[in-house]
């Protein structure tokens, strides 16, 4: 039969991805000398799971790679080898060379085997130096052994063979049948068999149940002993089985000579050859249609991987949407019954309330759909453990590691945008927040840092919090290296925390000498851009010697934003509520003028630039008098900046369609979204404008200066 | 039309054996751990079964011994899919009541060979 396998390495990949997650879990859990068979079990029946499968499907590097991973798990899971930790991380260094082996056959790539032959260098030398004798020969002999299933008929020639067999009575409850071993037997060659009822009991202490009979059996095939015993092999325990070849073995020539005189010996050698050619015409054919299709399919397969991922959805989820169209259906059916014929009053009542209905269901399918893309954080958390533990061996650090919210939802996009900027700020803490064992101990702490990963829901956003128990941020250094950078003139007077907040400013890098680790030339600013590209923020505090918090605060979704409907002219433009501070009437005693065009906003002490968003967007017949608008005060990564808008209009969800793919990208967009009267309405980009309005952190400098003096 | 029931906790593995074993023509119920399977095997009857060893919530043998107690299977083939090669676990599994054993990596003409074995 052929079958194509390759229809399931997809299924394959996955779980053995499932598997090394979880082996790379359980693996960071375990502590050396840890006894615990629960976990030591789960790991190994992850490696278990990959070699088998990688060996049914073919893919031998990854299966012979595997095969000593598993020899040694096993012997330490058996108790026969107390676990390491040098095990534990070359096991941790052997999850990740099966990963990247992985998803090279994934991508139809040859696997790199250097790091995989170093490693198998590694297991086997752990392997053969303390290991029970037992366990080096499994090591050595495993490799070799695939099973062979070769029908050798080279050695050709009948021979005649005696099989004796003597099952013990309780054959049958092993679920073994003899009747099929004989049918085996003779698909061999020519067969002639014997029952022997000799042992058959009185019939009064016969049990139906048992196995009372002995056979003789004689065959006349061309097989090696090998092969006969094969059929027997399940059964080697429970019977007396003697295997004989007759002295008188019919030699090539001889048989054929015999031709005349054994007449069925030689009907019977080609009889199962036969059936072979037969059978070997037919699936050339068959796989080469199989394998056109093959070709087709993962031709397909691939290309739709390249653009498309996938997402598990539970059975639930699914369950409840189409629950919801149910309702939308029946919503529907009503409105339309209740719009045909004559329309009263009465029918306008019903209407109204199928109306509501109707607004009440899309507003549930629409949350059910925006479920489908939410998956816990957990996902991005899961990463972290590794990556903690890791940095901290490198660093010579002792950190702990707590995550809480785990099961915090999140978009899936914005979930994996976030994962970078996060890896970033944990190395940052790491790196230059927590301190060296002796210093924590020098300065009266717990030798072993913490590092706190917190996630949780806040109104329509997500807040995510890292918080270490190291140094903080030293408001001096920060200062002093502004100063040498530039960024801010000795003369500025600035308040602790506006000094701290200057680590977010392109140019930026606290590290004083480079280490490979934050200091990969990403500066904190390439942080705050990813997180704001996403509609969120990063904000950091900070105390000496307790440690420094960072906050990132996020939407829920991509899809869909909370949104400020504003006029401008005759036009409508969305602001992102998260931007915006406050929203003021500017009376003429607050406002100010810098350097001819720059107008500022005078508040608290703080002078805001101010756009005037018809002058960037070319609208007419908009408000043009300051003090007849209201500006609308965002946050950007230049500071406060107001926006002047003619009216305010309400604040609502909206969906957001991206301009980049259905027209072209537009400097200060970033997307548009239909409005319920159907016209569209575009959505500000806060720092696309500040940029297509020419104010640069240049200005800002200056109307900070404006402020100070 | 024979009936087997097949367990693995690997998903790829399980559909790789359901799939040659329905096109081979032989009705098939999975499961995905002892467990499930013996609930499966005590609700309905089944003509084989074809087990993994190493699984979580109850493992190939243990489900292999609790079968060959229920009268129903008192004489129905029970295979166990296994890596591994070294004859301790086949000897446990003779042992709990296996009638024979299938060695991993097979493809689908050696799983279907074995079947063959043991129904007809």
């Amino acid at each position: 039969m052929s079958i194509d396998l390759s229809q399931f390495y997809e299924v394959f990949f996955e779980e053995s991805f499932e598997g090394l997650d979880i082996m790379e879990h359980e693996l960071l859990a375990l502590k050396p000398g840890s006894k615990d068979s629960e976990t030591l079990n789960t790991i190994f029946r992850a490696a278990h799971s990959i070699k088998g499968g990688s060996g049914t499907f073919g893919f031998n590097v990854v299966a012979d790679f595997t095969h000593d991973l598993e020899t040694l798990l096993d012997q330490i899971r058996e108790g026969t080898r107390t676990i390491e930790s040098e095990h534990i991380d070359l096991f941790l260094k052997t999850v990740d060379c099966l990963r990247d082996m992985l998803t090279a056959l994934k991508n139809s790539e040859e696997p790199d085997t250097t790091v995989a032959n170093d490693i198998s260098r590694q297991i086997l030398a752990i392997l053969n130096d303390e290991g029970t004798p037992s366990s080096n020969n499994t090591a050595q002999s495993g490799p070799v052994e695939p099973p062979s299933q070769s029908q050798d008929h080279s050695n050709g020639g009948s021979k005649r063979w005696h099989i004796s067999f003597k099952p013990q009575s309780h054959l049958f409850k092993t679920g073994n049948e003899p009747i099929f071993m004989f049918q085996e037997l003779a698909d061999l060659g020519q067969m002639s068999i014997e029952a022997d009822f000799s042992h058959l009991p009185p019939f009064h202490d016969l049990q139906p149940d048992d196995s009372y009979l002995y056979w003789q059996i004689e065959l006349i095939a061309d097989c090696e002993k090998e092969k006969i015993e094969e059929i027997f092999e399940w059964v080697l325990d429970d019977c007396e089985l003697e295997i004989r070849c007759d002295d008188a073995d019919l030699p090539d020539s001889q048989a054929d000579d015999i031709t005349d005189e054994q007449p069925v010996e030689v009907e019977a050698a080609p009889e199962p050859l036969i059936p072979e050619p037969i059978i070997e015409v037919a699936p050339p054919v068959a796989e080469r249609l199989a394998d056109t299709n093959a070709v087709s399919e993962s031709g397909a397969a691939q290309s739709k991987k390249a653009e498309s991922t996938s997402i598990r959805v539970s059975i639930e989820k699914v369950d409840s949407l189409i629950n919801m169209v149910g309702e939308l259906v029946i919503t529907q059916a009503m409105l339309s019954q209740y719009s045909e014929g004559e329309f009263t009053e009465n029918r306008r009542m019903l209407m109204l309330e199928g109306l509501s209905q109707l607004a009440h269901n899309t507003r549930e399918l629409q949350e059910s759909v925006m479920q489908i893309r939410m998956l816990p954080i957990s996902h991005v958390f899961n990463r972290f453990p590794r990556l903690v533990r890791d940095i901290s061996q490198k660093l010579g650090k002792k950190v702990e590691l707590k995550l809480l919210g785990e099961t915090t939802e999140l978009d899936k996009t914005v979930m994996e945008k976030i994962s970078d900027p996060m890896v970033h700020l944990i190395r940052n803490s790491l790196d230059h927040g927590l301190e060296k064992p002796d210093e924590r101990l020098a300065a009266g702490k717990e030798e072993t840092g913490t590092v706190t990963l917190n996630a949780y829901h806040q109104g329509g956003n997500i807040v995510i919090k890292i918080i270490d128990d190291g140094k903080g941020i030293n408001p001096e250094v920060v200062k002093q290296k502004a100063l040498d950078k530039g960024l801010i003139q000795s003369s500025d007077e600035l308040t602790e925390q506006e000094i701290i907040d200057l680590i977010f400013l392109p140019g930026f890098s606290t590290a004083t000498e480079v280490s490979d680790l934050s200091g990969r030339g990403v500066g904190m600013d390439v942080v705050r851009r990813n997180i704001q590209e996403l509609n969120g923020t990063v904000e950091v505090s900070s105390e000496r010697d307790v440690g420094s918090t960072f906050t990132i605060r996020l939407p829920l979704t991509l899809a869909i934003l909370d949104g400020q409907l504003v006029t401008v002219g005759k036009n409508t433009y969305i602001i992102p509520l998260v931007n915006i501070i406050e929203s003021i009437q500017m009376t003429p005693d607050q406002l100010n003028n810098v350097g001819g065009d720059m107008e500022l906003f005078r508040q608290r002490d703080e002078y805001i630039p101010i756009l005037r968003l018809y002058q960037i967007f070319n609208h007419d017949g908009a408000v043009e008098n300051l003090t007849q608008g209201i500006l609308v005060i965002v946050d950007s990564e230049y500071g406060h900046v107001g926006l002047l808008v003619d009216d305010l209009l309400a604040q609502q969800q909206v969906v957001i369609k991206s301009l980049e793919a259905n027209y072209q990208r537009v400097e200060g967009i970033s997307g548009a979204t239909i409005l319920g009267d159907g016209t569209i309405s575009l959505i500000i980009d806060i720092g696309g404008v500040i940029s297509l309005a020419g104010l640069k952190k240049h200005q800002r400098k200056q109307t900070r200066h404006m402020a100070v003096s | 039309m024979k009936k087997i029931l097949a367990v693995d906790d690997s998903a790829s593995m399980r559909q790789m054996v359901v799939f040659t074993l329905k096109k081979a023509g032989y009705d098939v119920i999975d499961a995905k751990d002892g467990v499930e399977a013996l609930e499966l095997a005590k609700k309905s009857s089944f003509d084989a079964v074809i087990s993994d060893v190493n699984m979580p919530n109850m493992d190939g043998i243990t489900l292999i011994r609790h079968l060959r107690t229920l009268p129903a299977y008192k004489f129905t083939p029970l295979l166990m899919l296994t890596t591994e090669s070294g004859t301790d676990k086949k000897h446990e599994g003779k042992a709990a009541g296996a009638t024979g054993w299938i060695v991993k990596p097979f493809n689908p003409d050696q799983l279907l060979a074995v079947i063959q074995k043991v129904i007809r």
